[in-house]
């Protein structure tokens, strides 16, 4: 075949869909420097300069741009749209128009409305009759919630569930595009539904109703690329048509759904192996090859859902999780470092830094030196880069995984998971405290406090609280919330599957997929100190006039988490491994493989706000510390110190990732810019040669963020990363922005 | 012999005091006053938290997969040379676990008769030394002390073949005379071990220090010297033109 010329052929040319086997056979491992590098092209500064253009007339207008209120985004349902058409190498948008976000209720009507009236527009007639007859996620999901889920819910013990917008974090391998074409992929999932025959179990005609609409979702993914003018029936025949083709099938993904987080997987390796070839021919240049990566990743930034202004609250500005996973090591010993790992890096300073794509770079210790030094020196610039430990993840994935969203690892087209949002476990502690009655929310028929859980006793007397007794308080409310979770997320994701169903996304996925059931935890280092607090210090409580304890009082001193210091860490161990043996005990939704992350995304701030005074001197209120970071302020004896509290937490407990983030000033990280280098790479090599999972870089001074506050125009692309992603500093709100400029900046005199 | 030493805190993420990573102890108590001591909570003898050297060697090998094949340990203070029997049986046991050890002093309890200093030689990798001033009497209204032990120091190092680094604070007008420091360099010129020559500009971030002390701050109203004069001071101090 053409477009295979001059690949080696094996088990991926050879009948089976194997992206992992074209790569092994066919890359180019690059150990080098990145000296070989060009600057932007013209057409590619042209493009960035509208869409800068366009970003600021979109924070002008209030945070949205444009908004289609007629036509219901499918993968094939608007007409061609472009920037500039003489100068886009890689074209496609979600709509007809840069900038205009499209409407997709199938998550929620409600939520799609709602979006809408927000920024001054209206659901046309036509879809408000459509939807009239059509049942959405969110109404199947509260047509079955139990009067429990509502009123945890509503006390915010769990927050952010994906019950009434897309859950997202399902990764297409969209590789599959450029290297098969769609017709060959229609007919394997032709082949897979063929043997869906015999008995009509409940399972096999839910599959056999799934892999029609894959079929179908793959159709309209054809007619999208046509309205494009581009025949993607058939495999990509070069570099250029290879970046188009997969950029395509990604695309369809996010016209299909907004999912909360829509990464784009791993694929610069498998780019470089077209744009080797193409080098090779003499059929592309360095300058044409960095274009195409440039363009694709341009597209890649802006990428855009219509949502609500509580929702991008929750979630700092306007996230859309493009992670793109970059570099690690291959099972046989080789980097799978390629000279495309540094042409997608140096998007960031060719187009400047940016949240998205997430660029994620997957850190072993094995990796080249030259990368290692490439990849430090640009977060040294940009801040822009998030870092996970490859020689974690892959002895139990493999070499062809990605990361979706912020740290959840997955094979690419083998793995998926039904994302769960988190449960607040520091809100637990003060649950277990007062028997399951809420410290804010009142009962809104009584007036009095909340009864969430089923009537627990409460902690007795005036104090000192007694570490045992309330652990043992804290075990049975645990087993509560575990329990309750796991049943909120089965029928969240039931529903999901019945009417929001990612057919394009899965259509990318081998048809036996294996799937992760991923629950989260928030506060657990305000928890974990909790109980330092109450065991090592004398913790009184404090009642209010109906007997819940609202505050504390504190005598003493306790270890703080973020120290290294095991008194206190071993709690936090201890915390994740309760809770996680808990969530397992359960039966989850389609036989899914439990998994937890320690990760808050920034909802930790609104987490903070639904959570009472805490036992270790936190305010209500106040923010709790994002992912598995300890609480700010806290820390006394430096930057690894904190680290190594972190890389304490097991990763065989917390497979969905343990994020954390990490700020620093640059003359803290060294004196100059080799020493800084070097410097971040040690810390990298410690910090995951200890265990340590996921680390968010940030070098920067906290001047730079006070002058950004007041001066925003100063810093269109002012980026900083906050929890398992990027967020433009100047979109957050005033409060996000203070959480920030309050938190650790480590710093040494 | 159990030796107790007076902590007063840990860095565990020293990027300025030495090569590479370093987990940084620094140590209770100092003789000295200098008028830019960014750190004067360190200065009183009383006080620290107590800890054995094997306790403190315990935490510092905690970090030992950061320090890769430059990074370490560098004792600080306050003047650890106050607890030179603490000091050396830290990087004793420091040197036993191939940790590289770096001192960073100003010498000022230095005495040549004092045997232990043979064995503070043998288990030092590195010193850092802040020489303050070349001339004796600006040396002791900067730091209250004579400037002679310093010296004598710098040269028993060399002679041992121990490698320094020497520092100079650079103070606009106390610190930044071009006479002076020409004379510093001279001085450095007899060393022969003397790796590196590191200007630091002075900053006033340690004020806040003083006021939370309750303390005067000394050099309350100083500014930072200017970018022209670091240049200057380099020059003369190091031969290189450019920071």
């Amino acid at each position: 075949m053409e477009a295979w010329r001059a690949f080696q052929s094996g088990k991926w040319s050879n009948g089976e869909i194997d992206v992992r086997d074209f790569i092994q056979h066919n890359y180019t491992p690059y150990e080098g420097d990145g000296a070989f590098l060009v600057p932007a092209t013209d057409a590619t500064k042209a493009l960035w300069e509208q869409v800068l253009a366009l970003s600021k007339a979109e924070r002008e207008r209030g945070g949205v741009y444009d908004a289609d209120t007629d036509i219901i985004s499918r993968v094939n349902s608007h007409k061609a749209g472009y920037f500039n058409r003489d100068f886009e190498k890689i074209v496609g948008l979600q709509t007809d128009k840069p900038f205009k976000r499209a409407l997709m209720p199938f998550g929620g009507l409600r939520m799609a409305e709602e979006a809408l009236t927000m920024y001054g527009y209206e659901a046309s007639d036509r879809v408000k009759d459509i939807f009239a007859f059509r049942k959405t996620h969110n109404d199947g999901v509260y047509d079955v919630y139990t009067p429990e889920m509502r009123c945890a819910r509503r006390a915010h013990i769990l927050t952010g569930l994906p019950d009434t917008y897309g859950r997202g974090r399902i990764v297409g391998d969209y590789r599959r595009v450029a290297l098969y074409g769609v017709d060959y992929l229609i007919r394997k999932k032709e082949e897979d539904k063929a043997i869906l025959d015999g008995t009509m179990s409940p399972e096999k005609i839910r599959d056999r109703e799934e892999l029609s609409e894959q079929i179908k979702a793959l159709r309209a993914l054809k007619e999208m690329a046509a309205e494009y003018g581009f025949d993607i029936s058939v495999p990509a025949e070069n570099a250029k048509q290879a970046v188009q083709w997969l950029y395509f099938g990604y695309l369809a993904a996010v016209k299909d759904q907004n999912g909360a987080a829509m990464s784009i997987g791993r694929n610069t390796t498998f780019l470089d192996i077209y744009i080797q070839r193409d080098l090779d021919e003499g059929t592309l240049t360095e300058i044409e090859a960095q274009e195409l990566i440039d363009h694709f990743v341009m597209k890649l930034r802006v990428v855009k859902f219509m949502r609500t202004k509580e929702y991008n609250e929750l979630f700092s500005g306007d996230p859309t999780w493009v992670t793109e996973s970059i570099g690690g090591m291959g099972l046989d010993g080789r980097t799978l470092v390629t000279k495309s790992s540094f042409r997608i890096l140096h998007t960031l300073i060719n187009l400047g830094p940016a949240p998205e794509p997430n660029l994620t770079v997957l850190w072993s210790k094995q990796l080249p030196a030259n990368f290692k030094r490439f990849c430090a020196d640009i977060s040294i610039k940009t801040s822009a880069i998030q870092y996970e430990s490859d020689d974690l993840m892959r002895p139990e994935l493999g070499d062809d995984y990605c990361i979706a969203c912020c740290v959840s690892a997955m094979r690419v087209g083998k793995d998926m998971q039904f994302f769960g949002a988190r449960a607040n476990l520091a809100k637990c502690l003060l649950y277990a405290i007062n028997g399951g009655r809420d410290e804010i929310v009142k009962d809104r028929e009584t007036g009095l406090p909340l009864q969430v859980s089923p009537k627990f006793e409460p902690v007795s007397g005036d104090g000192p609280l007694d570490f045992d007794d309330v652990l043992v308080k804290y075990d049975a409310m645990m087993t509560w919330l575990a329990k309750l979770y796991v049943n909120t997320l089965n029928v969240i994701h039931y529903m999901h599957d019945k009417y929001c169903y990612e057919a394009l996304e899965m259509a990318l996925h081998d048809t036996s997929v294996r799937r992760f059931f991923a629950t989260g935890i928030a506060g657990l280092s305000c928890a974990a100190d909790s109980l330092s607090a109450i065991k090592y210090a004398k913790v009184y409580p404090v009642r209010d006039e109906y007997g819940i304890v609202t505050d504390f009082r504190i005598e003493g001193d306790y270890p703080k988490y973020g120290n290294n210091d095991d008194r206190v860490d071993e709690l936090a161990v201890w915390l994740l491994k309760t809770f996680m043996n808990k969530i397992k005990s359960h039966t989850t939704y389609r036989d899914s493989i439990a998994t937890t992350s320690i990760l808050t995304i920034t909802s930790n701030v609104v987490y903070g706000k639904n959570t009472g005074n805490t036992p270790d001197g936190r305010r209500a209120g106040e923010p709790l510390a994002p992912g598995a970071n300890p609480m700010h302020g806290r820390d006394s004896n430096g930057a690894l110190a904190s680290l190594e509290s972190v890389a304490k937490l097991p990763y065989e407990y917390s497979r969905d990732g343990i994020s954390n983030t990490f700020s620093i000033t640059p003359h803290s990280l060294g004196k100059d810019n080799e020493g800084q280098t070097a410097n971040l790479v040690g810390m990298l090599d410690g910090y995951m040669g200890n265990g340590g999972h996921h680390l968010n870089v940030n070098v920067f001074n906290r001047e730079t963020l006070l002058d950004a506050q007041a001066h925003p125009e100063k810093y269109p692309q002012l980026t900083i990363r906050v929890s398992g992603y990027a967020v433009n500093f100047i979109k957050l709100t005033r409060q996000q922005q203070d959480d920030v400029i309050a938190r650790t900046i480590h710093e040494s005199m | 012999m159990r030796v107790t030493g007076k902590i007063h805190s840990f860095e565990s993420f020293g990027t300025v005091d030495g090569p590479g990573i370093r987990f940084v102890v620094f140590l209770q108590g100092c003789p000295l006053r200098c008028l830019y001591c960014h750190n004067p909570d360190s200065r009183p003898l009383a006080g620290g938290k107590e800890m054995s050297a094997e306790e403190v060697a315990n935490e510092a090998l905690k970090y030992r997969a950061y320090f890769g094949d430059k990074g370490g340990v560098t004792v600080s203070g306050g003047e650890p040379l106050v607890q030179l029997d603490f000091l050396i049986e830290l990087f004793t046991l420091l040197k036993r676990e191939g940790v590289h050890t770096c001192l960073d002093t100003s010498g000022i309890c230095f005495r040549e008769e004092d045997a232990r200093y043979e064995e503070l030689a043998r288990v030092t990798d590195l010193v850092l030394l802040d020489i303050k001033h070349a001339d004796e009497e600006a040396h002791r209204a900067l730091t209250g002390g004579s400037g002679l032990a310093p010296r004598a120091f710098t040269q028993f190092l060399s002679d041992r073949g121990v490698p320094m680094w020497i520092r100079h604070v650079l103070v606009p007008d106390i610190t930044d005379d071009d006479e002076a420091l020409a004379r510093l360099r001279a001085f450095l010129n007899i060393l022969n071990t003397v790796e590196k020559v590191e200007v630091l500009p002075y900053h006033s971030m340690g004020e806040v220090k003083y006021e939370k002390l309750g303390l005067d701050y000394p050099l309350h109203g100083t500014l930072p010297p200017t970018q022209e004069r670091v240049l200057n001071a380099q020059r003369i101090l190091t031969g290189k033109t450019t920071v």
